[in-house]
């Protein structure tokens, strides 16, 4: 049961969120002039790393505001949750 | 001592002025208020309760608490009958049944202990060996073994009961009210921090209730119920017994089971039988305790061997002796405490043998109180039977501890107790992530490095003495609190009777008998799973190495208990067996639950009508009157059809469908997603998420649009109504509502945040009638009289705004029926006036109510796709032959690049068709079918596409079917055929529109 702390409500418990895949993938701005490979690349692949990740979550059972945040996949640590458009925080070391 | 009997006259916590009387494997015996089902039993002398899961050996109370692997029980009868109950931590009360479990016919007499003589045939790992052969046999050897190994019933009526579930929040969470566990609660909600304390037993105090040592001048029970009673004043502190933290979880969220109403018969109405609390709390202390380690010598099972701890427990809180003549097994001091006083109280104490050859302050001060001390000496033999023990055979040590046979001689007596020394209960430090680390004097682990926001204090972290747990539950308490932000102060311990300084243990972790282990008499390490010192030792020589490998074959560990006695001896034997140091061999993982959870106090309410939302329209109580045939859709009840009586669902479907296109059909549309789309970027925002244009629609017009994933795949479909300039209203799909907000929601919070757009999920607010059929028109005239509804005034795709009824509404001409239909949408709560107005108004033009089955047949007659019928996540708007809503001019939109991956262009996609199947044929394809060219060929067949949707039309006299198809637009009229299991049926590729193909009344 994570703990997470929704930039807008403050800690909120795991159960009111929805969680959305990795964070800070950029929409191809020039879509059409992009190759199929590199279209695919942003479709399809994700990190899926073992360690810290940045990653998506929307508070769906309570603001329902979309945001971003750094989690620890392994110890689930919670780094940082921060506003769309917020700058991305470094990893902890 | 009674007579007969085993209570003492005097002492205990049990209330003597409430006698109770109880039934145990259909015999009556009495208790007291406070006593649990083992000491009543006990107290009565009665020493066989239960057989063992594998070799049906006869089997007592082992222990007094949570621990307890022999003394399972059946817990009252019927529906609230409860399999696996510890009778030593199930609550005594007036009227308790219970009964004993794996035994067939009876306790005394059990056919399964034959396997007992037979064990030679059932050694580590015998599920693996023996019944795997010949092969295809398990399933006959299955039948025997779940009737022989049984563990209790489950009841088999529904659970009468309520369980209920709780969310809260604290400062200071202290698992356990012993020693420690008070002195830290004590503390911190003292600091005024908000605490809550929890302990699985019915009173708070833990050992302190079985303390013969006094606390500052008082009884170590009136220095708990102190420390108790001034908590309970203050408003911050909640206090819980009778409440297991079973589970520890990510950032200090700790579960716990309170047992409201287990400890009497039936729960007072409105009262719950269990609540399961979810804590989380910004500090924790686990004050857990220490389970004593039985030792591992010969016939260890017998009914009366005990572990020496629970006999001091039985003794000094239930005032139960448990035997009359005791012979004491040790490895350490300890034990030697419940000999004085077990001798004191006027048990005839034959023998205490310590395996260890020296042990200096204890063994002085029995010997001193008149006790034989046996020093260097073990029990290599315990005689007995199902009725208890006789007797033991006890032997000196060889100096390696690994053979027992000189000097041995016989002592009779009625109750073996061993203490093997004490486990840190490390279970929930274990499961919040806690490291462990291996503390060579205690013989086990102990607490290492914290995961989480915790601290451990008291014997769950090693301490050994009274002083020092006090003390650290005092500066655990502490220090929580002033996390926390609290000043908290540490109190001064109370005056202690000085305690002598502890000789070492002595860890042996086998007791060798006369005869090798593994010949002759059994060396128990698992009470539970019948696991032995030699199955161990066989395993290990087998090759297992790995201690999670070592309890999933051998079971040592498993089952209600999960090792909590023997996890221990068990790796320590591994260890000893394979040369690995024990911290080298490491424990298994420790996962909730501590103790079993019953499923209902997981479920909570949660179950039944409200395991999940039921979804009423506004006019689902017509529906009901009208005697609808219901349908779940997602968490929608819709109504599927509408029987007449004597109507089968043949028949109301043919009829309804037919009306829709004859006279007039109503139909319940309130269900579909409705989402208000507002702001001046409104236009801009639409033409983003949708592959058509909606910018330049007019306002008073509707418009159909595709909604496209980034992958260029069909998501959801619908009209979009303007409304206005900035105003939209969208509408989904009935499944489509909810995922379609959250994705615009997402697109409009993290992609396109310079847009000006609010949505607003509108479903719920509006009741939709569709008026479908050649009268609708004429309907809709007699109702609506200020909106004009000449086909040139209010053309096909457009809405007006007006009164129906009276009522104001907003009316759409679109049409999912391929018939002359109008949508009226009206605020929910006159939905129902509106239904019942149309329907009066319609009676002279047949009006016809009509389900959701005859929707899905008029469209299809139509060949209007059904998201999710006719896509399936991989279907592009060319497949659909929608290419004319894909607006490649529009410089973006959600699904633009995917539409030109080459997978999407690729020939030999899957594409929509109509199938028609042979003149005279009665029966649909069912959807599904797989269509191949070639009937004939071999299996595998080459699948050209698939049947997406199939019914009897009424309207077109045939069976109808939609089906994508490889390049199917290429093939009409050639034949396809759909293999079924009984037939082969040819298929004739065709346009998907079945039914007025002009569009002659869609227009009119």
């Amino acid at each position: 049961m994570l703990l997470i702390a929704c930039p807008w409500c403050g800690p909120r418990e795991e159960i009111e969120f929805r969680y959305g895949g990795e964070g800070h993938i950029a929409r191809p701005a020039d879509a059409m002039n992009v190759s199929d490979a590199a279209y695919a690349q942003y479709l399809f692949m994700r990190r899926n790393p073992k360690g810290w990740h940045y990653e998506r979550w929307n508070h769906a059972a309570g603001c329902r505001r979309w945001f971003n945040a750094l989690r620890h996949t392994v110890t689930h640590e919670i780094a940082a949750a921060y506003k769309p458009g917020d700058k991305r925080p470094e990893p902890p070391r | 001592m009674t007579a007969g009997g085993f209570r003492l006259p005097t002492g205990g916590r049990i209330d003597r002025t409430k006698p109770l009387g109880f039934l145990f494997d259909g015999a009556t015996y009495g208790g007291y208020q406070g006593d649990t089902l083992a000491s009543a039993l006990l107290a009565n002398g009665v020493r066989l309760v239960g057989r063992s899961f594998k070799y049906h050996r006869p089997r007592g109370v082992m222990a007094a608490g949570a621990e307890e692997p022999n003394a399972l029980v059946q817990l009252r009868t019927g529906a609230r009958s409860e399999p696996n109950v510890r009778a030593t931590q199930a609550e005594l009360y007036d009227g308790l049944v219970a009964e004993s479990q794996n035994c067939w016919p009876s306790l005394g007499f059990d056919v399964g202990q034959a396997n007992d003589l037979v064990s030679r045939l059932l050694p580590s790992g015998f599920y693996y060996k023996t019944f795997m052969w010949p092969p295809g046999f398990w399933h006959f050897y299955e039948w025997f073994i779940r009737r022989a190994a049984g563990m209790g019933r489950a009841a088999e009526a529904p659970d009468p009961d309520r369980y209920d579930h709780r969310f809260a929040h604290c400062d200071v969470l202290v698992v356990g009210a012993g020693p420690a566990g008070l002195a830290a609660a004590s503390v911190a909600a003292r600091a005024g921090a908000r605490v809550i304390l929890c302990d699985e037993q019915a009173e708070l105090g833990g050992s302190l209730l079985h303390e013969t040592r006094t606390l500052g001048g008082r009884t170590a029970a009136d220095w708990a119920a102190d420390a108790i009673d001034t908590m309970r004043w203050m408003p911050e502190a909640t206090l819980l017994p009778r409440t297991t933290a079973f589970g520890y979880y990510d950032r200090n969220a700790v579960a716990l089971c309170e047992r409201v109403a287990d400890h009497v018969a039936a729960p007072k109405p409105g009262q719950p039988r269990q609540r399961v609390w979810q804590v989380r709390a910004k500090r924790v202390v686990l004050a857990a305790g220490a389970i004593e380690r039985p030792l591992v010598f010969a016939d260890n099972d017998r009914p009366g061997v005990m572990l020496a701890g629970a006999a001091r427990a039985y003794l000094n809180r239930y005032a139960v002796a448990c035997g009359r003549r005791a012979v004491v097994l040790t490895n350490n001091d300890t034990a030697y405490l419940a000999a004085i006083e077990l001798a004191a109280a006027g048990v005839d104490v034959a023998a205490i043998v310590d395996i260890r050859p020296e042990s200096a302050g204890a063994a002085d001060a029995a010997r001193a109180r008149g006790l034989r001390v046996a020093a260097g000496q073990a029990i290599t033999a315990v005689h007995g039977g199902a009725g208890g023990v006789s007797g033991v055979d006890i032997a000196r040590l060889a100096d390696d501890g690994q053979s027992a046979v000189l000097d041995r001689e016989t002592v009779k007596c009625d109750l073996v107790l061993n203490s093997g020394g004490w486990t840190p209960t490390v279970h929930l430090f274990s499961q919040s992530g806690g490291k462990l680390a291996y503390d060579e004097a205690l013989g086990a682990f102990v607490p290492s490095k914290s995961a989480q926001s915790l601290r451990c204090a008291g014997a769950c972290n090693g301490a050994a003495t009274l002083a020092q747990s006090l003390e650290q539950g005092y500066a655990a308490g502490a220090e929580a609190a002033r996390d926390c932000g609290f000043a908290a102060e540490i109190p001064a311990l109370p005056a202690l009777e000085p305690e002598p300084e502890a000789a070492p243990a002595r860890h042996l972790w086998v007791v060798p008998s006369s005869r090798p282990v593994g010949q002759g008499p059994k060396h128990f390490v698992d009470h539970q799973n019948d696991v032995t010192a030699a199955d161990l030792r066989l395993a290990a020589r087998e090759g297992y190495r790995s201690v999670e490998h070592l309890k999933r074959y051998t079971t040592a560990g498993m089952g209600t208990d999960q090792g909590k006695t023997s996890n221990l001896a068990a790796l320590a034997i591994l260890a000893e067996a394979t040369g690995a140091a024990i911290p080298a061999v490491g424990t298994t993982t420790f996962r909730p639950p501590y103790t079993p959870v019953a499923m209902g106090a997981l479920a909570g309410r949660v179950k039944g009508a409200l395991l999940d939302p039921a979804r009423w329209t506004p006019l689902h109580r017509w529906h009901v009157r009208a005697g609808a045939v219901f349908e779940n859709v997602g968490q929608w009840q819709r109504a599927r059809y509408y029987p007449l009586a004597g109507e089968d669902m043949h028949a109301a479907v043919e009829r309804e469908t037919k009306a829709a296109r004859t006279t007039v059909g109503i139909f319940d549309a309130s269900t579909l997603g409705k989402i208000d789309v507002k702001g001046p970027d409104a236009g801009r925002f639409l033409d983003l998420v949708y592959s058509n244009s909606f910018s330049k629609l007019g306002v008073g017009r509707c418009r159909y649009g595709l909604m496209l994933r980034e992958d260029g795949y069909v998501f959801d479909d619908g009209v979009t109504v303007r409304l206005g300039e900035h105003h939209y209203l969208m509408h989904t799909t009935t499944g489509g509502a909810a995922p379609v907000l959250s994705w615009l929601e997402d697109l409009l919070q993290m992609e396109w945040t310079e847009l000006k757009v609010r949505l607003t999920s509108v479903t719920e607010q509006f009741a939709v009638v569709t008026l479908s059929g050649p009268f609708a028109r004429r309907l809709l005239a007699e109702l609506a009289q200020d909106i004009d509804l000449d086909p040139k005034a209010f053309p096909f795709m457009s809405w007006r705004a007006g009164t129906v009824a009276g009522i104001p509404a907003r009316v759409l001409r679109v049409s999912f029926t391929g018939d002359l239909s109008f949508e009226i949408q009206v605020r929910a709560s006159y939905g129902l006036a509106l239904w019942h107005a149309c329907m009066a108004a319609g009676e002279k033009y047949g009006v016809v109510p009509y389900g959701l089955e005859a929707m899905h047949i008029l469209r299809a007659e139509k060949g209007y796709i059904v998201v999710g019928h006719e896509t399936d996540g991989t279907t592009s708007p060319h497949d659909l032959g929608m290419s004319a809503l894909v607006a490649d001019a529009k410089p973006d939109f959600i699904g633009k690049r995917g539409l030109k991956r080459a997978d999407a262009l690729r020939p030999g996609r899957k594409q929509l068709v109509g199938l028609r199947l042979a003149e005279g044929e009665r029966h649909p394809l069912p959807e599904g079918a797989q269509l191949v060219d070639d009937p004939n060929q071999p299996i595998p067949m080459a699948m050209v596409g698939h049947v997406s949707s199939s019914y009897w039309s009424p309207n077109v006299g045939a069976p109808i079917a939609l089906a994508l198809v490889k390049d199917g637009r290429a093939r009409m009229g050639q034949t396809v055929h759909a293999p079924l299991v009984d037939r082969t049926v040819a298929a004739t590729v065709v346009s998907p529109c079945f039914f007025d193909p002009e569009g002659v009344r869609l227009h009119g």
